[in-house]
């Protein structure tokens, strides 16, 4: 689904991300997890095409993306939330979601004018289907409260709702537990089940380790913008080196 | 379903309210009033289109007195100038041939060849058009104040171009401009003569009304939406499959093609057109009224454009006209930058709500 080969990132003499390799397979959940300032987003953003590689092919479905515009990227099915919510002010829950609709959907500028009838189904549609989102993350209640006044856990929901009415094939997670507490994350990860059980295949970035243990199938770990080990939750809680960067060296402990 | 019932509502309201103005004017033998009524349609018509580069698209503009001048000094100049001295010219036969010339006399009686007033103005309509297009693809890149520079540099460029250029009267402008005969059947004809004011002003308020329509139609569809959504976070509009490059040019685009019918329809009724209305003084002031409609308020931007604009042409702020334009736009930026309408609404509670709105800005920002 997705295959990243020999990424690089350079910020001027800042090396963000150093050749990172690693594939996601076809109807996986797969994480990616690090300390802080290890490029998790920065992977992230090369992945979906907000920032450009410094060197290092990216393949999607078989096609190269790297160098793509992140609106042609999401239109080949790849869709992405962000760590720091980004909603659009002035919207309502529902036409935030609507908006997620816009490649799924075709009315240009003059029909728009126009308000052509054939507009209307595909209208009428969009708003079905966005409602079916929200009903599905269990914010229709919030449908047209403007979705940035929602409380923050809903506000993650409706960006996690726009990005499925993309219809993507594979959706990235910036971090979809921060700033939620032990009952939300739960039902955050219940959530991403139930996404990746509707075919949808899953790249998360995350901090919460409770979250990645129990729902990915696959972790890389990356840290100072390398990949440092990529294996099963398990084989990676076993991991020495894994373990000395999350808890440090003992001889570091003991000091 | 509510959306659209509230603007057919509107719509409804606001024709009413043009025949209630004119049947007042009538039985008060105030029919002068039309004139500047007129007039202040037009312009409005150039308001509620930067309203929405502006207020839905979050773009700005401080050049579209240039797309007005475009629009504009180039209809004057090809319905003015004869091309009777030419008339060997396999061009202008070619021209002729095709039905877009038109013979007339001039003030002295003398036989001239002018380009039809619907071939001039789709001619400067279109000409708007790619010269927003070519304006927009460079400068739509830029953010903010850049792109406020970029537009003024566009705005100043066209106002020194009609000062310095023979062709376009330099500082006299274009005078003596034809009437605009709208169908070719009747006598409906945009001009300036007393005989067809009313008539003018319901060709004015028509044409407004029909560019509302257009308008208000995009914003509830959805490209109105994607506009939207590359205001609220240009990044996440990307992220849905939005191109917001595409979507700011082709809006721009838009306004620019409003600003510019705005221009032709006008001059046709002034009967001329001067380098005024190309200056930036004019750019800030449709900037001006656009911000105390409250940007993302088509229907403010309406009420406010038109009365404002009408104020001015009446003369009510006397010489003091440009700067008390000025000083609208710097008291909406400090107290209600959601237009003057909102404070009205919600009297002392604009501060509160202003610092609840701001703190939203601040949690979706960069980190």
């Amino acid at each position: 689904m997705l295959d990243l080969q020999g990424v690089h990132k350079n910020f001027g003499g800042l090396q963000a991300v150093r050749d990172v390799s690693f594939s996601v397979p076809r109807g996986a959940i797969k994480a990616v997890i690090g300390p802080n300032g290890a490029g998790k987003t920065t992977l992230f953003n090369l992945i979906a095409g907000n920032l450009s590689l410094t060197s290092g092919r990216i393949r999607f479905n078989g096609q190269e993306i790297q160098g793509l515009k992140p609106h042609r990227i999401a239109a080949l099915g790849m869709s992405r939330t962000f760590q720091n919510i980004k909603l659009f002010h002035g919207m309502t829950a529902l036409e935030t979601v609507m908006v997620g609709c816009h490649v799924q959907s075709r009315a240009g500028f003059l029909a728009g004018m126009l308000h052509l009838p054939r507009t209307w189904t595909e209208e009428r549609e969009i708003r079905e289907r966005a409602m079916e989102l929200l009903e599905l993350l269990e914010i229709a209640d919030y449908a047209q409260v403007e979705a940035t006044s929602l409380a923050f856990g809903q506000q993650r929901a409706v960006e996690m709702a726009r990005a499925l009415a993309t219809n993507p094939r594979l959706l990235l997670l910036d971090e979809p537990a921060a700033g939620l507490n032990i009952y939300e994350t739960a039902e955050v990860a219940r959530l991403i089940s139930r996404i990746r059980d509707m075919g949808i295949t899953v790249l998360l970035v995350e901090h919460d380790m409770s979250l990645v243990m129990d729902i990915s199938d696959e972790i890389v770990v990356l840290c100072f913008g390398e990949k440092i080990a990529e294996d099963t939750p398990a084989a990676i809680q076993q991991n020495p080196e894994v373990i000395r960067i999350y808890l440090g060296d003992e001889e570091e402990a003991l000091l | 379903m509510g959306v659209r019932g509230k603007k057919y509502t509107g719509l409804t309201v606001l024709a009413l309210l043009v025949v209630l103005v004119q049947a007042v004017t009538a039985l008060t033998g105030t029919q002068f009033y039309l004139t500047q009524l007129t007039m202040a349609a037009y312009y409005t018509l150039l308001v509620i289109g930067l309203a929405v580069v502006m207020g839905y698209a979050g773009q700005i503009s401080i050049g579209h007195a240039g797309f007005f001048a475009i629009g504009g000094y180039l209809s004057a100049a090809l319905t003015t100038h004869s091309l009777a001295g030419f008339s060997g010219h396999p061009l202008v036969q070619a021209l002729g041939r095709a039905g877009l010339l038109m013979a007339g006399q001039d003030l002295y009686g003398e036989e001239i060849l002018v380009v039809a007033p619907w071939a001039a103005a789709l001619f400067a309509v279109i000409t708007a058009a790619v010269v927003a297009l070519l304006l927009g693809v460079p400068v739509l890149k830029l953010k903010g104040h850049y792109l406020a520079m970029a537009t003024l540099g566009f705005g100043i460029i066209v106002f020194r171009v009609v000062l310095a250029s023979e062709y376009f009267g330099e500082a006299d402008g274009i005078s003596e401009v034809p009437a605009f005969t709208l169908l070719p059947w009747g006598p409906v004809q945009v001009s300036g003569d007393f005989g067809l004011r009313v008539q003018n002003y319901y060709i004015a308020w028509g044409i407004l009304i029909l560019g509302l329509w257009l308008l208000l139609n995009l914003i509830d569809s959805r490209v109105g939406r994607a506009l939207r959504a590359i205001h609220g976070s240009e990044e996440a509009a990307e992220a849905v499959g939005v191109d917001t490059a595409r979507f700011k040019l082709k809006v721009f685009v838009l306004s620019a093609v409003y600003a510019a019918l705005a221009g032709v329809f006008l001059t046709h009724y002034n009967g001329g057109i001067g380098p005024s209305e190309a200056s930036v003084m004019k750019s800030v002031r449709y900037v001006a009224l656009v911000a105390v409609g409250g940007m993302a308020n088509i229907w403010g931007t309406l009420i406010m454009g038109a009365g404002l604009t009408f104020l001015s042409l009446r003369g009510v702020f006397g010489s003091y006209d440009d700067a008390v334009f000025g000083l609208i736009l710097i008291l909406v930026m400090l107290f209600a930058p959601d237009g003057i309408l909102s404070l009205k609404l919600r009297g002392f509670s604009v501060l509160p709500g202003r610092r609840v709105r701001n703190l939203h800005e601040g949690e979706g920002g960069d980190a």
